[in-house]
């Protein structure tokens, strides 16, 4: 299979899982905020496939598709969102904070910017435990504006920790656009500024995004310290289920749909090949969802245990 | 002049955040998605509109939301501020227990801070464990800040205006499972009100049930439905809180239970608690607390049920002392 046609049954994988976790939520199998990564798929895509087995990814909240393509089965990520044993923590996390290490996929944070610092921390100790981690962290644009996002830009960068920041511009954060909020509409300019060597690349890409995550490795496996790449793309789902999306200009979504990544590669592969990518997503994530739901619920007498060792 | 209206409990805040930017040009309102969006939840729709650029909405950044409210109400603003989840305040503390609690203190009076933080807080169905926490014993470890829970439209919007109206920092720490709910009549445009008091849910004789935040309802379902003779003080400010009011109560019913969502261990309820048996009110049988199992929020709705006070618990606990 060639690369292009394995991105796009990734992103297809994504996808689903999403449209899955849409239809469960609204027939209230899986109840409380869930955020959707639609049309941002390349850059969990593109990312996790030059990462290694040793690597660690700190998400956020809208980090459904970030596990997938980091290896973690489907039926394990819907387990969670609906509160089955075998959910990979078993319900306690749910759709916006769970983690599943085992496939370096440290978790979601539902803290805006919170997993930076923490990546940071991966990163350090990676510098003594000789593992040769990479940690990656991804926040999206609204999170440039937290504190502790630059703060750890800036440790990363005077310790030369191995750290790659991936910041996904959706333009918005919530239902605020980020050109609102800033003066300097490039955010990358901060890690420059920083002296972090920064990106700003085509997130609807995969091929993009795996090229900037690649080199991003090499310099950090090196000893040369963190990279930034901001990755331009658009959600084409609401922030949360149930936004309206009142915030957008007219015509702005539809636009938008038309450069999503489906689509996208999708067009340059050919209607036959998509086609067969999408089925084999639709075949194993129904497969997945079926054995999910038939998963027994976590015991409840079992809520208050791991609170400490 | 005041007149009643119909309002959800969100509709209460909206309306007394309108009568603050109305009457007191010196407010401003901002925080996160809360002026052009209206709000995630909805409470400041139209108020931009209305009352123009006092009403903005600030980058992802609590801390400088915080700061920037603490150094305008310093130069005589009166900063209303939205900290979208309670659990997001957690980035921005210092400025809230070094900064704002601070200011008239070490001052000698010279500088006051008269803003408000509003914020929300609670477990709602599916909420992760950073959505989900019940915060106010953090604040009220510290003296400085004072603070207030309203759970009916009435109180939402009496509240909002004390604490607007007040010279010190505040935090109104609402509850988003309510925004939405039914309408109430709402009395509006009395006169604004002193911080502090209580009200009473249910009186009784039997008992004394001290409880804060959005379980007051399963109290009050509590009490209903067991049918004891109770006396339900809902605290609708914990800072000032009404000590005497409780006191009362108890030395006429010599017991006390205390319920609220929070951890029990360091919760608010021991220190209601320490009040009643340290005043030396005769008790007929071991004071109660009734809270969270001290326990991590996990999102999983089967075992937060596990973790969270519930009414049947509730009951149980009023069956049992008043036996
Ligand atoms: C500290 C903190 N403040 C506010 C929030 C509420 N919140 C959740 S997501 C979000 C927007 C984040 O925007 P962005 O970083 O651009 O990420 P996106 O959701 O667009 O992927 C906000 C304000 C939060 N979770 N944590
Ligand atoms: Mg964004």
């Amino acid at each position: 299979m060639s690369q292009e046609l394995a991105d796009l049954h990734a992103m297809w994988r994504i996808r689903v899982l999403e449209e899955t976790i849409l239809r469960l939520r609204l027939d209230g199998d899986v109840v409380g905020s869930v955020h959707l990564e639609n049309g941002q798929e390349a850059i969990a895509v593109g990312a996790c496939r030059r990462l290694r087995k040793q690597d660690a990814v700190f998400s956020t909240y809208r980090g459904h598709g970030w596990a997938l393509a980091r290896g973690v089965p489907p039926e394990k990520i819907l387990a969670e969102l609906l509160y089955r044993r075998t959910g990979v923590n078993g319900g306690r996390g749910g759709s916006a904070h769970f983690s599943a290490p085992e496939y370096g996929f440290y978790g979601e944070n539902s803290i805006v910017g919170a997993g930076a610092p923490i990546a940071v921390g991966a990163a350090l100790a990676a510098k003594f435990d000789g593992s040769g981690r990479v940690a990656l962290t991804v926040f999206g644009d609204g999170a440039m504006n937290q504190g502790g996002v630059t703060e750890a830009m800036n440790l990363a960068a005077a310790m030369d920790l191995p750290v790659v920041f991936v910041c996904e511009n959706n333009k918005y954060s919530e239902l605020t656009p980020i050109n609102d909020m800033v003066r300097n509409p490039d955010l990358s300019a901060r890690a420059h500024a920083l002296g972090i060597p920064a990106v700003r690349i085509d997130g609807n890409d995969p091929a993009e995004v795996a090229a900037a995550v690649g080199l991003a490795v090499t310099t950090a496996e090196h000893g040369r310290g963190p990279t930034f790449i901001e990755a331009a793309t658009r959600r084409i789902t609401g922030h949360y289920i149930g936004d309206a999306q009142t915030y957008r200009p007219a015509g702005e979504l539809e636009a938008d749909e038309k450069n999503e990544p489906l689509v996208r590669l999708g067009q340059k592969l050919g209607e036959a090949q998509a086609q067969k990518a999408e089925q084999r997503a639709r075949d194993e994530i129904a497969a997945a969802t079926e054995r999910a739901l038939a998963a027994p619920l976590t015991d409840p007498s079992t809520a208050r245990e791991h609170l400490y060792v | 002049m005041s007149e009643t209206a119909k309002l959800t409990y969100g509709g209460a805040i909206n309306a007394a955040l309108a009568r603050s930017l109305d009457q007191m040009p010196e407010t401003l309102l901002f925080g996160e998605d809360v002026a052009l969006p209206g709000g995630v939840f909805g409470v400041t729709r139209g108020l931009r509109k209305a009352y123009g650029e006092r009403v903005f909405d600030t980058p992802i950044s609590e801390t400088a939301m915080l700061g920037a409210a603490v150094g305008a109400a310093i130069m005589g603003r009166r900063p209303i501020v939205e900290i979208m989840w309670a659990d997001f305040m957690l980035v921005a503390f210092d400025q809230i227990v070094n900064q704002a609690a601070n200011v008239r203190y070490v001052s000698e009076g010279r500088l006051s801070a008269p803003m408000t933080i509003r914020t929300q807080q609670g477990n709602a169905p599916g909420a992760c464990a950073q959505h989900s926490q019940n915060l106010e014993a953090l604040l009220l470890h510290v003296p400085g800040i004072r603070v207030a829970m309203p759970v009916q439209a009435q109180d939402a919007y009496d509240l909002t205006l004390s604490a607007v109206a007040c010279d010190d920092p505040v935090v109104v720490i609402e509850n988003r499972t309510l925004y939405a709910g039914a309408k109430a009549e709402v009395q509006i445009g009395g006169q604004i009100a002193p911080i502090g008091g209580h009200r009473l849910r249910r009186a009784g004789d039997d008992i004394t049930v001290v409880t804060w935040g959005a379980i007051t309802s399963s109290v009050e379902a509590a009490v209903d439905a067991t049918g004891v003779s109770a006396d339900v003080i809902e605290a609708v400010w914990l800072n000032p809180f009404d000590t005497e009011a409780v006191l009362a109560s108890v030395r006429r019913t010599g017991r006390l239970l205390v319920v609220h969502e929070a951890n029990l261990t360091g919760g608010f309820g021991a220190e209601v608690v320490a009040r009643v048996t340290e005043s030396g009110v005769p008790l007929k049988t071991p004071p109660k607390r009734v809270g969270a199992k001290d326990s991590r929020i996990p999102a999983a709705v089967q075992l937060a049920r596990e973790v969270l006070p519930q009414t049947d618990e509730i009951a149980a606990a009023l069956k049992a002392m008043t036996r």
